[in-house]
């Protein structure tokens, strides 16, 4: 049962990676190692900036 | 010890006899029809061994991959572009990044020549040149920050390469986006159902912006998965809108029609706020693309479908219907990105090599994203070659090659050894809840009756409207991505080119700057889109060569500039691993040119053609509907030639630029610095 639960597990978190669902999640784990004495961005803010910067070069082909 | 080494020669051994089995089953049989698997089991064998063998010893012996070295993204963490990833989600970035339309258009086309040929490249050329080079390029950007193709171009070789690679790309996406526009409209044009269904998904995107900005920030997830459910509805929506009589009416459209809406679409798409409508379309694009794969796998697995198409057809002779010129090179030209695809190179030096956080990834991501790819296009081509020939040639042939009524195209098809009906057209047209099927070229419509063939057979009869539909909304879906998109990358690439000219129109944030590059980008891919929507011949003949060039063109760029990099960082034993295929992709998109060019052949030479029509015009040998858009057709004719003029001269000046360099190198004339980042040990665990 625990096997199945961690299958289970693993396989959300990675479909919430490779979707960017957890995208600030990791964005506010990487500011709490490096940035101590910085405010980090709103959730919001984070990903209106992200959009802006993924969409300024070539993400996708033909 | 020596039991489990036993096991491993056996197993590989095991896996080159089957493949050996089935690529020889394939190219000798002569039957009727030959199963799918043949082809599944061989692509599937080529590329395990590809992987286990080629891209292993360039990893260890080549490359010398090293997993204690710090990669960019563990250096530069930001959080954000650079950023350690596990390796499967930077592979499934980069796939998801890599595959588009090419892959299912270029074999759909290819199919004209037999199943025979256009399988071959995709398993040799993916194997040999398209992996390698996404691996190269992945690997040589990791080693240097993240650099995008156009620095490295301007490291290795100086600040014209540079400005060739940017304005090579900035022209290929024009050609890239203007031909995939045209496939759309094609797929749309007189079918109210695709285009409801099409349009549809437009609010659908708008919507799951707003969700995603106002509603529930970020939540990339539920936002998706109520995206992909509304656009299913959309599919269903469509089915109903065609059946009322007003609506019918309203989204019957025409081609020129239609062609001014994709173009207006690109252009606000790209000036609006990305989170509004590209970022969220391209959400959705992206699950619907991979779930489609997955699913058509599944499929092609289940229901094991016959393929019908001969091995080779007659027109390996250079008269082929769908687009003109032999063998060689066109069928490499045409199959392109399912083989080896330029562009890849500018996602492999762009945002996966911010991800890898061990830098012994790069195999896993830049060779097997891209014979995952190769194997989307055997698919496509599957697809393509289950429909029975005479309805594939029915499909994708233009009404100004076999006649515009039903009973002159299906005699010329017929004629040519492909026997079709007219009745039997009616009757699949109907069944895909189609107006005709007759000349819907371009490679969606043909796709998308192969596909919806093979779905509504292994999951269940009678829906094959609906699958068809979907299959076209799966396809237009991600390429208004690539429109959108690619109308804002080339913004900037304008922009940066325009800054030149006058500092102000650089900036990308004033709105006057952004107004006027949108535009110039829009028109430009749109110009040719006009002209492939009033060219009786379909368009996508001259269109396609086009892009395709470009495309291996682009690719050519690439490897010269790994080819420096081979030369100036001490790997000049190994050089020939990206110099042949960089050998090989200059030989073919010169003879492809040279024939574009110099071809006498009205229907390969782009100034043979200008001129074919200008001595009917003159003559009044042209019926009055052409001779109407003849100016326009023969200085499109003269443009298209003088483009691919440019485009082999750039190409040219690259490569012996290159060749230069690493001779001064060589011989110690002019010994290049090192690029590399300095080693350092990396942290992560």
């Amino acid at each position: 049962m625990s096997a199945l639960t961690t299958i289970i597990r693993r396989l959300w978190s990675g479909l919430r990676a490779f979707s960017g669902d957890d995208a600030y999640e990791r964005y506010l784990e990487h500011h709490r190692r490096r940035h101590l004495d910085a405010v980090p961005l709103e959730r919001a803010e984070f990903h209106a900036a992200e959009a802006e910067r993924r969409w300024s070069q070539v993400n996708r082909c033909c | 010890m020596a039991a489990k080494k036993l096991v491993e020669v056996g197993t590989w051994s095991a896996i080159a006899i089957a493949g050996a089995a089935a690529l020889g089953g394939i190219a000798l049989h002569r039957g009727e029809s030959i199963n799918a698997m043949w082809f599944v089991v061989a692509a599937i064998c080529v590329y395990l061994i590809g992987y286990r063998f080629y891209s292993g010893w360039i990893a260890t012996r080549v490359l010398a991959l090293d997993g204690t070295r710090a990669t960019p993204a563990e250096r530069l963490e930001n959080g954000r572009d650079f950023m350690p990833t596990h390796r499967s989600i930077v592979f499934g970035h980069h796939f998801a990044a890599i595959a588009g339309a090419g892959p299912l258009v270029g074999p759909t086309l290819a199919a004209q020549f037999g199943y025979l040929p256009a399988t071959l490249w995709l398993l040799v050329g993916a194997v040999l040149a398209g992996c390698v080079q996404d691996m190269l390029v992945l690997f040589c950007s990791t080693r240097r920050d993240g650099r995008s193709l156009a620095h490295l171009a301007r490291d290795e070789l100086g600040r014209f390469g540079a400005s060739a690679a940017m304005i090579g790309t900035l022209f290929i996406m024009i050609i890239l986006m203007a031909v995939l526009a045209l496939v759309v409209v094609k797929a749309m044009a007189h079918s109210p159902w695709s285009t409801a269904t099409v349009f549809a998904t437009i609010p659908i995107a708008l919507f799951v912006g707003v969700y995603l900005r106002v509603l529930r920030p970020g939540k990339v997830l539920e936002a998706t998965v109520i995206g992909v459910v509304l656009l299913m509805l959309s599919v269903a929506a469509g089915g109903w809108v065609d059946q009322n009589p007003l609506l019918h009416r309203w989204f019957d459209l025409d081609e020129r029609t239609l062609a001014w809406f994709v173009i207006g679409y690109g252009l606000v798409a790209a000036i609006l706020p990305v989170w509004l409508l590209l970022a969220p379309r391209d959400y959705l694009s992206t699950f619907v693309k991979l779930g489609v794969v997955f699913l058509l796998a599944i499929a092609i697995c289940v229901l094991q479908p016959e393929v019908r198409m001969p091995a080779l057809t007659r027109f390996i002779d250079g008269t082929g219907p769908i687009f003109s010129g032999k063998l060689f090179p066109f069928l490499f030209i045409t199959l392109a990105c399912g083989a080896i695809s330029g562009f890849h190179a500018l996602v492999s030096s762009g945002t996966t090599p911010k991800l890898i956080s061990k830098e012994t990834d790069v195999r896993m991501v830049g060779y097997g994203s891209m014979a995952l790819e190769s194997f989307v296009a055997i698919m496509a081509l599957i697809a393509a070659c289950v429909l029975d020939p005479g309805v594939f040639f029915a499909i994708n042939t233009a009404a100004g090659v076999v006649g515009a009524d039903p009973v002159t195209a299906t005699a010329t098809i017929t004629a040519w050894g492909f026997p079709v009906d007219a009745a039997q057209m009616q009757e699949l047209a109907r069944s895909m809840g189609e107006q005709t099927l007759f000349g819907r070229t371009g490679g969606a419509p043909s796709l998308a009756v192969g596909m919806a063939h093979i779905f509504g057979s292994a999951f269940g009869e009678g829906l094959f409207a609906l699958w068809y539909h979907f299959a076209i909304m799966f396809e237009a879906v991600f390429i208004l991505t690539v429109l959108d998109a690619g109308t804002r990358v080339g913004r900037f690439i304008m922009q940066d080119a325009l800054g030149a000219v006058w500092a102000p129109l650089g900036r990308t944030s004033w709105y006057p700057s952004v107004w006027l590059a949108s535009v110039l980008v829009a028109a430009g891919w749109g110009y040719f889109l006009y002209i492939g929507v009033i060219d009786p011949n379909g368009g996508i003949n001259i269109l396609w060569p086009l892009f395709g060039m470009a495309n291996q063109m682009l690719a050519a760029i690439a490897l010269a500039v790994v080819t420096a990099i081979f030369v100036k960082s001490g790997r000049q034993r190994h050089a020939w691993v990206p110099g042949l295929p960089l050998a090989w992709l200059v030989t073919v998109t010169t003879t492809a040119a040279w024939q574009k060019i110099f071809s006498d052949d009205a229907r390969i030479g782009f100034f043979a053609a200008a001129r074919d029509m200008a001595d009917k015009l003159a003559a009044d040998m042209l019926p009055p509907e052409r001779a109407a858009v003849a100016p326009e057709l023969i200085f499109n004719q003269q443009l298209d030639g003088w483009l691919t003029v440019f485009f082999l001269l750039v190409v040219w000046t690259i490569v012996i630029d290159m060749a230069r360099g690493c001779y001064l190198h060589l011989s110690g004339r002019r010994v290049a610095p090192n690029t590399e980042t300095p080693y350092v040990a990396t942290q992560l665990a």
